[in-house]
């Protein structure tokens, strides 16, 4: 029905942008990861130390592997949270259950600034929270760990993310079909039997998507760090930028971008292979 | 089907057979009484069915007994004991559902196998019985395929199995055969009817088709609006029907609405005498319960009028006549096929076969 | 007739529930408390009540500013997004040529991947081709980047709408050019509708890869993030409430819009996520 010119009309434009601006820089910054950094200036000298850094340099590998911890707590806390709410919301709520799902989206419309802000002035010394314990006489001393820690970092991106979970899986609830829930019933099983062996497999496609955007996501934050991380904090993203600013190696910057690249494309693969062969019709 | 003795169900050794009792059972839904006051015995080994249009509140009867709703009044006992206060999972009763409610990530044998699983059987008691369920519906040999490669016939058989192999007490369903074709629909009619017979345990079936109510049932029940319109043998809520609407919903009638006025009964230009109380009347009149008087003749048990046949609806066995004997008053009349028939005829029907209904 | 199972009583699924909603909404809740207590961001319990902060808010110049800039850089950007994204999409639902399935990844793969590597390459990008860093360079960036937005939002558009619609359009003599504005663009509508206010709500927000593409003039979330480097004051917190209002303000038009041109018929359709 559509002729050919119309064809190359809409699928050359986007082709040409994406080619440019998007695969470019992605070359780009690929060619650049090859490179060095002499005296102050970017060389074309071709070679593979910056990989070899990446791997080797203990600072490295000690923020790399606490940033696959902080990615994979705020993914389990984020389905801990999430996965519960998605499941009342979808066997429980009665007749508030379209206001009770535009509520959980609502934050997510939220600047993530607004909202990593808004953590930083909870947890910190003279934060809301500190107040709050001191008030109530729990605590005489502000607590120290809550503030410029890991754990503030899990704790913010845990806020940010639940919401990102809770939508897939919520989809993949909705989709099972009732009778399948009446007929697990009709045949002996209670709701804790039921929910394990037949509405968690079912919705396991949509856990798996939440769960891979949640640690895709992190895994490449700096920003969270930068606001509530501190020094014990830092993630490899932070690594990047500042390799990217004060402490000028753009070729090493690159090189690690290109591994949180690979690991981002290959989770992702891994990600689809498993939804496929755990969706069910 | 073939059923081994290690088949039979533990039915209640209630020998008044009485398996399910429901006591003035109602359901409300907001602002609608979907059951009004429902009592119904169904006794051990039999067939029963449902019967009703949409609305009418079977489906919700079946629910109620399944454990899916609850009352808003009333009780349900089974074998003695109350059922209506378990939840569903706990009853001694399973549901083939209308959309057969299969497990997609689960194979045939493991979805037979699934209400056995739960109640921690000894793996080995499992395989031996799910073959034996998959056997009874000539499913064995699909013992390992995922529910979404099958045809809708062969999703209702592993539906029956995976019910049937947990020996329920009682097997409620759902109008299991509405989302077959028509020529699947009569194979398993019969199948589902040898089956029953065999293994011996009480079907509850829902539906909405009449014939197949009367072909399958030991008996039905007419339910109407939430409330019940008859309960009986199909033969005898065919031959008498207690009401117009029964008359009307089971089989096709002539209903003859008119008055007995000092023991004549008259329903427009039909008259015949009837010893009952004066005041307004309606009788049922079965087509095939008129013939031609060939020979002008008339017992004093019979009725004999004039018509004029207005349309002739060929069936193969029969004909469909319909017979205008008064002024504005229409007759059907089945005969046996015999050749076309027109212009004024003499008919006749036995005073017997006009049942009284009431409205 | 209701033909579902009634809802059960859950207690400690409820309870769980309405702790997992506080801790959603908490944060936010105290930021917008606390942007109007006079003693500043900390301590508890807010004492005294001052609307000081939004006055120092409202005669922030360079907060006006920067939200201007964000406001130019949102609008184009819903613009070029929109555009191209629409001819992905439509490329995608109608068009096959080689290499179709690698273009529909690569395009989705802004969404998911982290925006510092967005940033960082077309940062490299731009120093490569010698332009200098500046609004232009944001607008390119989010331009970019949310064309993955407009796609799938328009390609899920394109794959509901009944295609007999433009086959009896071309029946009735319209050429292609005709149909697409008058049969497929009023459409898809409700799509384009919701693809550029997420597109505008993201631009706005967009820190990751803003942060790399900066020059000397900020947009807001930059400006803000300027400012809490030098330290926190409660002014943040007013225009924090302020952009939640904001979004929330645009949550309700997009749910008005969408309910009002729909029906109810058909919004239980849409109900199903």
């Amino acid at each position: 029905m559509y002729s050919r010119a119309y064809k190359s009309l809409v699928s050359v434009p986007p082709l040409l942008w994406v080619a440019l601006f998007l695969l470019l820089p992605y070359v780009l910054m690929f060619a650049h990861s090859f490179w060095a950094v002499q005296q102050g200036v970017i060389v074309h000298h071709w070679n593979l130390n910056n990989y070899k850094t990446l791997f080797a340099k203990p600072l490295y590998v000690e923020v790399l592997f606490r940033t696959m911890r902080i990615a994979a707590s705020v993914t389990c806390c984020s389905i801990l949270l999430g996965y519960p709410l998605a499941y009342f919301l979808s066997f429980h709520a009665r007749a508030r259950k379209e206001l009770l799902y535009q509520l959980v989206i609502v934050p997510l419309w939220v600047s993530y600034l607004v909202r990593g802000y808004a953590w930083k002035t909870i947890l910190g010394s003279d934060g809301v929270l500190n107040g709050f314990l001191q008030y109530l006489h729990i605590t005489h001393e502000p607590v120290a760990f809550l503030l410029y820690s890991p754990f503030a970092v899990v704790l913010m991106l845990t806020h940010i993310y639940t919401p990102f979970v809770f939508l897939p899986i919520y989809a993949a609830l909705e989709h099972i079909p009732r009778p399948l829930v009446e007929a697990s019933h009709d045949l002996g099983a209670n709701s804790f039997q039921t929910f394990f062996r037949v509405i968690l497999p079912l919705s396991m496609p949509g856990l798996l998507a939440g769960a891979t955007f949640a640690f895709l996501l992190t895994l490449g934050d700096f920003l969270a760090p930068l606001l509530v991380g501190g020094p014990s904090g830092t993630m490899i993203a932070n690594v990047v930028q500042s390799l990217f600013g004060a402490a000028f190696d753009w070729p090493l910057g690159a090189a690690i971008s290109v591994f949180i690249l690979m690991l981002t494309i290959s989770l992702l693969f891994l990600s689809e292979i498993l939804e496929k062969r755990w969706a069910y019709k | 089907m073939s059923a081994s003795a290690a088949n039979s169900p533990e039915q209640a050794s209630n020998s008044t057979g009485a398996l399910l009792e429901v006591h003035g059972v109602a359901k409300r839904f907001g602002s609608s009484d979907v059951l009004k006051n429902i009592s119904l015995d169904i006794a051990s080994g039999e067939f029963l069915t449902l019967l009703g249009e949409s609305g009418s509140g079977k489906t919700t009867l079946l629910r109620l007994i399944a454990g899916f709703e609850q009352p808003t009044s009333g009780e349900i006992w089974m074998s003695g004991e109350r059922l209506d206060t378990l939840p569903p999972y706990k009853r001694r009763v399973n549901t083939v559902f209308q959309q057969y409610a299969l497990f997609p990530h689960l194979s045939v044998r493991d979805n037979v196998a699934y209400g056995l699983r739960v109640k921690n059987t000894p793996a080995v008691e499992i395989s031996g019985r799910v073959e034996e369920a998959l056997r009874m519906v000539k499913m064995q040999d699909f013992a390992g395929a995922r529910p979404s490669k099958l045809s809708g016939g062969q999703q209702q058989r592993v539906a029956l199995a995976r019910a049937l192999v947990n020996r329920p007490q009682l097997l409620l369903l759902d109008e299991p055969l509405s989302a077959l074709d028509a020529n699947l629909r009569m194979q398993m009619r019969s199948e589902l009817k040898s089956l029953q017979r065999e293994i011996g345990i009480t079907f509850l079936f829902v539906t909405h088709d009449q014939e197949e109510a009367m072909a399958l049932s030991d008996r039905v029940a007419l339910l109407r609006n939430g409330a019940l319109e008859q309960v009986a043998s199909p033969r005898e809520i065919y031959a008498r029907p207690a009401t117009a609407y029964t008359a009307q919903f089971i089989g096709q009638t002539n209903l003859l609405r008119g008055e007995i006025l000092r023991g004549i009964a008259t329903c427009g230009v039909l008259r015949w005498p009837l010893e009952e109380a004066d005041g307004p009347a309606i009788f049922s009149l079965r087509p095939e319960a008129i013939r031609l008087c060939a020979d002008g003749k008339r017992q004093t048990t019979e009725v004999k009028f004039n018509g004029a046949v207005r349309q002739q609806l060929y069936g193969g066995a029969t004909e469909l006549l319909e017979v205008e004997c008064g002024p504005g008053q229409f007759l059907r009349v089945r005969l046996p096929a015999s050749g076309p028939i027109t212009g004024e005829n003499e008919f006749v029907f036995s005073i017997a076969d006009a049942i009284r209904v009431q409205e | 007739m209701s033909s579902a199972s009634p809802t059960r009583r859950a207690p400690f699924l409820a309870l769980y529930s309405v702790l997992v909603f506080a801790f959603i909404y908490l944060p936010i809740v105290v930021l917008v408390v606390y942007s109007f207590n006079r003693e500043g961001v900390g301590g508890f319990p807010p004492r005294h009540f001052t609307l000081n902060w939004y006055a120092q808010l409202l005669a922030d110049g360079s907060i006006w500013d920067s939200v201007l800039n964000s406001l130019f850089v949102a609008a184009a950007s819903v613009v070029l997004s929109l555009t191209l994204g629409l001819l992905a999409a439509l490329a995608l639902d109608r068009a096959t040529f080689p290499g179709k399935a690698l273009f529909r990844r690569f395009v989705l793969l802004p969404l998911i991947l982290p925006g510092l590597i967005t940033g960082l390459s077309l940062l490299m990008f731009a120093v490569f081709a010698g332009v200098q860093l500046s609004l232009i360079t944001v607008f390119f960036g989010h331009g970019t980047a949310l064309i993955s937005v407009a796609t799938t939002e328009l390609f899920a558009g394109l794959q509901k709408m009944d295609c007999a619609q433009e086959e009896a359009s071309l029946d009735l003599g319209a050429t292609p050019w005709q149909t697409f504005w008058r049969v497929t663009l009023p459409n898809l509508k409700l799509s384009l509708i919701a693809a550029g206010l997420l597109i505008f709500t993201l631009s706005m927000d967009e820190i990751a890869v803003t942060f790399f593409l900066i020059g000397r003039d900020n947009t807001l979330p930059l400006e803000i993030w300027g400012r809490l480097r030098r330290g926190i004051t409660p002014e943040i917190n007013a225009v924090s409430t302020l952009i939640f209002a904001v979004s929330v303000a645009l949550i309700v038009i997009w749910y008005h819009v969408r309910t009002r041109s729909l029906g109810t018929q058909a919004q239980e359709l849409i109900e199903r996520p």
